[in-house]
């Protein structure tokens, strides 16, 4: 964001065109009086009856010419300020874009909102109409200012002395009005950010039930929106009507004055009269004086705030020459050729992240080559997206470092490296736009079609899709509404593949999957090409064929290696694998309930039935058939799971026991 | 389902013109006294206004001219007390009428958002969240100046033009006339622009909204933009919609502009005519200088108001859509409300019966979601819906809560029809946990007791142990009390569907619905949620839509949903042996 006076130092021919306009037009208004007298005087008096013709079509031109520059000028003016109003959206928009994460952990979506849409409103009716009007009230008052000094320089002191008077009385009232508007502004952004909410959580709002208390939420801000409104409005009325009383005062003061100057023998009473009409000349703009310095008051407050948000700086950028080198416009099929070059090599070295003073991760270390897949399975709250959060900069390491082909990913540009890592996020988001350009995204211009199509094919979402009734060019509503949570997954799903990045994350992106859909898109993945890839999952069968896995506990990696290595070992993973593949007795009875014994017996106190239901709930009965099944399930299938994520050899042993009987 | 993209122009009923300031300003009919006493001081104020030159004339001519310096003194001592007046009175008016716009406001912004609480899912699923706003907040506000003015400077203004025509007429009619021949011109020339500039005005109010919804969606997005390192095109993007939001105010000005310079040219042209006719045609020497002197100073008090009221007619064109656009939401019916007499849904135990339960969209009454779905669950029963997905699981369990109206056929709750029953008493009763995890911004706490504010800390403390989620809690600065943002860092999703977990439990259901509630917390957390449910929920109704196996198989009955309607159904024994589509199902995980 640039100071205000270089946008409107842009449009100086604009403003210079629309200035004479306003001047051509002033001096239009101020001869029309002298045609109506000279038709008076000369015509119908002096009986001239040849100058009526000449003194009519005057008065028609002079309409006309009224008309043409009144419209040229307040065209003008409208035109340059919406004109910059955008430019500096435009550019409040590029900044707000290109500031970090932390920036927007800070600032709510109906925050931001308002700086974009409602305080630039504000500030361009000030650049332009309003500045205008403002300019237009000083010359005239100067141009009968100077009048009056011609006419009688002594009685001039009386309108010399008021003005300055009525100058306080505008700028207080600016001043008082800068801090309502200021509060003004934020309770806009409250208020859009409570029905901004309220909108996206429609679905929570009315599971609970719970219109009436939204609808008072919104009523309190809504109230409170009223009582600055109603304090901006008394502020104003404490000084604009005093500014008018002033200013009816002025020409009282001025006959009086010039009454004592007249009976004095100092003044005529001819030039008194002139003086006062002078006089009546000052009022309007005295009028609008107050009004103006409202508009402008609401103005500057709003440009602070925009301001504010134009003084943050991104706190993860581009390493400082490439920043440089980008500014200056390098095309885009340079960064794509560059982006070709990484082949996805992974390494974190003693990686951790701090943040207020919580340790997120803790020592991760880990290689990936290029090419190879890494299963990143966890509690929850363990850490794991966090692993890609730095990966793709949106926060920076807080000690060690992560390498992409042996290269610091803080030496990479941010747009190289977010441009090679594709991910899909946890959180489905979807843009309220055509399937086609959602899979798009970040390579709409060179994006082909085919790309598009393959994309959704390997997806998996090739079936629904050409269901839809438009197909490709199917919008799906905002976040996807339409779509069922596997659908929206697959869509987004298909937009990382489609950029055939060197990395992809998969962010727990299958857990609304059926289980077949998701076999048919790990064995589409491995299809897709050598990329790197990372797949956070909660199912051992999103993870298991990885090259290696880890598992995140408390902040760092607590267990590693394959999935034969993890099963061996007994631990975490194991016993995933034994709660999700039928064993979840051996979790229950080896293991608490992750409560301390405090907080258990807590629980027993208020919910009396809880934990004697929960060591019985989901074991008895269930077990015998599970484990029939699983066997039942490795013989239809000796090749796969059966060998490479199935269990140890006593569980085979006993799965072959019962699966007998069952037989 | 129709659904408008950023994008694309909003639709909209065309209403009358007429009938949207009717109804506009029939709610500042709300406050006669408040308006009356408005006007009241305004006329005062205007009598000021008007004989403030009456009494300069006289100071001039009859004070000053005689010398009489008391004279002037006490006359100057008379206007500023009335000088005093005015400056109360304007204040007051001022005041008043704050009061009176700004109430409307708060009366129109609170009415659309009560209504739109009202509305159903097809409602917000049809169109960006950034364009509804753009209605609450943008359209409301631009309001504000039509309704302040329609009475402080409207009446004052129409009162000068009706009091000068009236003058002039009484003083000489043929002349009057003459320079009154241009009004009627004038009004059909606004009338014209003001068609013209009321479809610009429109569509320039469809664009703003457009780029409220870019704005919107693009900051709700970011870290997806950000992610794909998409910010050149969303840049591009966005200068579109800055540009069409520019060019169609500019289209709109053009022609709104004109306003003004119609006024000035019908004043040159009406002072023309004045001269022309009087001196030409009815004749200078039968009219009279005094007359002429008098009708040169009436005209100019007779075209500036009409200047006034040609720019407030030029607020209304700008800011009707506005309203329209108000109201238009206003009209949109609440699809699915409370029917009359609908009793208030008593304690259930829970039991669920479908009876030939057909469901499509409204809008695409031909594709049937679900076909003849009937069955019955027993109080306490836990039933599992698994299938591929967009089979109509979720539709199934949106129904129970009556999200949407059933096309034909039945569901009854307990013997009662749920569409007999209050609503709010029946979605209370039921504990929805739907895929997306939305929480409010406010503390923890806050959002744990959304559903049952009068919750002790007892029993949110317990919600929150039963679902583990008090242990992370804890270890947050503020414990309870630490706030939540809309994309706050400081909680995974996983953590933030265990939070969403404790709202459902403390809200105390007797229908439970989880529709892939658990599928971002990691299958240790989950078996000891689970756990915590069960015992909590002992004896309740649930629903549970997952996809994990493990999930499913403690429920008492699994539905297999595919092809729009039931197509197993059993215990997961049961199934197994039936070697349908579950079993396939169930095989694939291995």
């Amino acid at each position: 964001m640039k100071p205000l006076t270089h946008y409107m130092r842009r449009y100086w021919k604009l403003y210079l065109f629309g200035f004479v306009s306003m001047l051509i037009s002033i001096c239009l208004d101020m001869m029309s009086p002298q045609i109506t007298k000279s038709i008076i005087n000369d015509v119908i008096i002096g009986g001239q009856m040849g100058l009526l013709t000449k003194l009519l079509l005057g008065l028609i031109g002079i309409g006309v010419g009224r008309a043409v520059f009144q419209y040229a000028k307040e065209f003008t003016y409208d035109y340059i300020g919406v004109t910059i109003g955008r430019d500096m959206r435009v550019d409040l928009f590029r900044h707000v874009q290109s500031l970090s994460m932390d920036f927007f952990d800070r600032h709510n979506t109906g925050e931001l909102l308002t700086r974009l849409k409602d305080d630039i409103d504000k500030v361009w009716v000030a650049v332009g109409f309003i500045g205008i009007l403002a300019v237009e009230a000083l010359i005239h008052t100067v141009m009968v200012l100077v009048c009056m000094v011609r006419l009688s320089p002594e009685l001039t002191l009386v309108p010399l002395f008021l003005l300055p008077v009525i100058g306080v009385c505008a700028v207080r009232m600016e001043n008082g009005l800068g801090s309502v508007y200021d509060e003004i502004s934020d309770e806009t952004a409250q208020l859009n950010m409570v029905a901004q909410e309220n909108l996206a959580g429609v679905r929570t709002v009315k599971a609970f039930a719970r219109e009436q208390y939204e609808i008072e939420k919104f009523s309190r801000h809504n109230r409170r929106f009223y009582d600055l409104n109603m304090k901006q409005a008394r502020l104003v009325a404490n000084h604009q009507p005093l500014i008018s009383f002033i200013g009816k005062v002025l020409i009282l003061a001025v006959i009086v004055v010039g009454g004592f100057l007249v009976i004095g023998g100092r003044l005529t009473l001819g030039e008194l009269g002139a003086f006062s009409e002078y006089a009546n000349n000052v009022i309007w703009p005295m009028e609008i004086v107050g009004w103006l310095s409202n508009d402008i008051a609401s103005a500057v407050a709003s440009w602070k705030k925009i301001r504010k948000v134009a003084e943050e700086q991104p706190t993860i950028a581009s390493p400082e020459p490439e920043a440089k080198r980008m500014e200056r416009m390098i095309p885009k099929e340079d960064d794509q050729q560059t982006g070709m070059q990484i082949h996805g090599a992974l390494i974190f070295d003693h990686v951790s992240l701090e943040r207020d003073g919580h340790q997120i991760l803790r020592d991760i270390n880990l290689t990936l080559p290029a090419g190879k897949t890494l299963g990143i399975m966890g509690m929850t709250g363990s850490g794991k997206t966090t692993m890609i959060n730095l990966l793709q900069r949106f926060y920076d390491v807080s000690s060690g470092r992560i390498l992409l082909d042996g290269a610091d990913i803080r030496s990479i540009p941010l747009a190289r490296l977010r441009g090679s890592v594709a991910v899909v996020s946890q959180d489905v988001f979807l843009f309220s736009d055509t399937v086609s350009q959602n899979v798009k995204t970040g390579q709409k211009a060179q994006m082909e079609d085919d790309t598009v199509g393959w994309a959704i094919e390997r997806a998996g979402a090739h079936e629904f899709v050409s269901k839809l009734s438009q197909k490709y060019e199917t919008i799906v509503g905002e976040r996807g509404v339409g779509l069922s949570g596997g659908q929206k997954q697959r869509l987004s799903i298909a937009r990382a593949i489609a950029k055939q990045t060197p990395i992809l994350v998969l962010d727990d992106a299958t857990s609304a999957l059926d289980m077949e859909t998701e076999k048919l898109l790990q064995k589409n993945l491995k299809e897709v090409g050598d990329m790197t890839k990372i797949i956070i999952g909660h199912r051992i069968s999103s993870v298991c064929d990885a090259d290696e896995i880890i598992v995140l506990d408390h902040s760092t990696i607590a267990e590693r290696g394959t999935h034969e290595e993890l099963m061996a070992l007994k631990g975490r993973y194991y016993q995933t694998w034994c709660v999700q593949y039928g064993e979840n007795m051996a979790v229950i009875d080896g293991q608490d309930s992750g409560n301390s014994p405090e907080a258990d017996r807590e629980i027993q106190h208020v919910f009396p039935s809880a934990y004697q239901e929960t060591v019985k709930a989901p074991g008895k009965g269930q077990k015998k058939d599970q484990k029939k099944t699983q066997k039942e399930v490795s013989q239809n299938d000796p090749e796969g799971m059966g060998k490479e994520c199935s269990g140890q050899d006593q569980n085979e042993k006993m799965e072959e026991k019962e699966g007998e009987e069952w037989q | 389902m129709a659904v408008n993209s950023v994008r694309q122009d909003e639709l909209q009923r065309e209403v009358p013109k007429t009938e949207t300031l009717r109804r506009l300003f029939g709610y500042m009919l709300a406050y006669k006294k408040e308006l009356a006493r408005t006007i009241l001081m305004t006329l005062v104020t205007l009598a000021i206004t008007l004989a403030a030159p009456l009494m300069i004339e006289r100071a001039i001519d009859v004070y000053v001219a005689n010398r009489d310096i008391e004279g002037l003194l006490r006359l100057s001592v008379f206007a500023v007390i009335l000088f005093l007046i005015f400056w109360a009175g304007t204040r007051a008016c001022m005041i008043w009428m704050a009061d009176v716009t700004n109430r409307v406001l708060l009366t129109i912004r609170q009415e659309l958002y009560t209504h739109i609480q009202s509305l159903s899912f097809h409602f917000f699923d049809s169109r960006p969240t950034g364009k509804i706003l753009a209605r609450i907040i943008g359209d409301v506000n631009s309001l504000k100046d039509v309704l302040s003015d329609s009475v402080t400077k409207l009446i004052p203004d129409m009162l000068t033009v009706i009091g000068v025509a009236v003058i002039m007429l009484v003083k000489n009619w043929k002349l009057a006339l003459a320079a009154l021949l241009m009004l009627p011109v004038l009004v059909l020339c606004m009338f014209l622009i003001q068609v013209k500039a009321h479809k610009l005005w429109q569509i320039h109010r469809k664009k703003n909204s457009n780029l409220n919804a870019y704005i919107h969606e693009d900051m709700s997005g970011i870290r997806i933009v950000q992610s794909f390192a998409a910010e050149p095109e969303a840049q591009a993007d966005f200068a579109v919609f800055a540009k069409e939001h520019q060019t169609s105010f500019v289209d709109a000005v053009r022609v709104a502009d004109l306003f003004s310079a119609l006024v000035e040219i019908t004043w040159g042209v009406g002072g023309f005519l004045l001269y022309f006719i009087g001196i030409r045609i009815v004749g200078a020497d039968k009219i009279g200088i005094g007359t002429f002197l008098a009708f040169s100073t009436y005209i100019g008090m007779f075209w500036s108001p009409i200047r006034n009221l040609a720019s407030f007619y030029n607020k209304i064109v700008t800011n009707i859509s506005a309203a329209e656009r108000i109201f238009d939401i206003m009209d949109t019916p609440a699809e699915i409300t409370d029917r009359d007499g609908a009793l208030e849904l008593p304690t259930v135990r829970g039991s669920v019966t479908f009876e030939h339960v057909s469901f499509a969209y409204t809008d695409e009454p031909d594709k049937l979601v679900l076909k003849d779905v009937s069955f019955e669950i027993r109080p306490g029963e836990t039933i599992a819906l698994v299938g591929p997905t967009g089979a109509g699981k979720t539709t199934i369990v949106n129904l129970i809560s009556r999200f949407y109206d059933v096309t034909s056929g039945q569901i009854r709750i307990d013997d009662y029809d749920t569409q007999s029953v209050a609503l709010a008493s029946l979605r209370r009763q039921m504990g929805v946990m739907t895929q997306d995890t939305f929480l409010f911004s406010g503390t923890i706490r806050e959002n744990i007791c959304y559903g049952r504010p009068d919750a002790t800390e007892e029993e949110m403390i317990a919600a929150a142990k039963a679902v583990h989620a008090h242990g992370f809690i804890m270890e947050l600065e503020q414990g309870y009390d630490t706030e939540i943002s809309e994309r706050g860092a400081k909680l995974s999703i996983g953590q933030r569907q265990l939070l969403a977990f404790a709202r459902t439990m403390v809200s105390d259901p007797r229908i439970l619905i989880l529709d892939e509630a658990t599928s971002s917390i990691d299958t240790h957390t989950e078996m000891m949620v689970q756990a915590g449910i069960n015992a909590l929920l002992k004896g309740r109704t649930s629903f549970v839509i997952a996809h994990r196996l493990s999930t499913i198989r403690g429920a008492d009955r699994i539905f297999y949903v595919d092809e729009n309607h039931i197509v197993e159904s059993g215990s997961h024994e049961e199934l197994m042996r039936k070697q349908g589509a579950y079993y396939k199902l169930y095989q694939s995980q291995f």
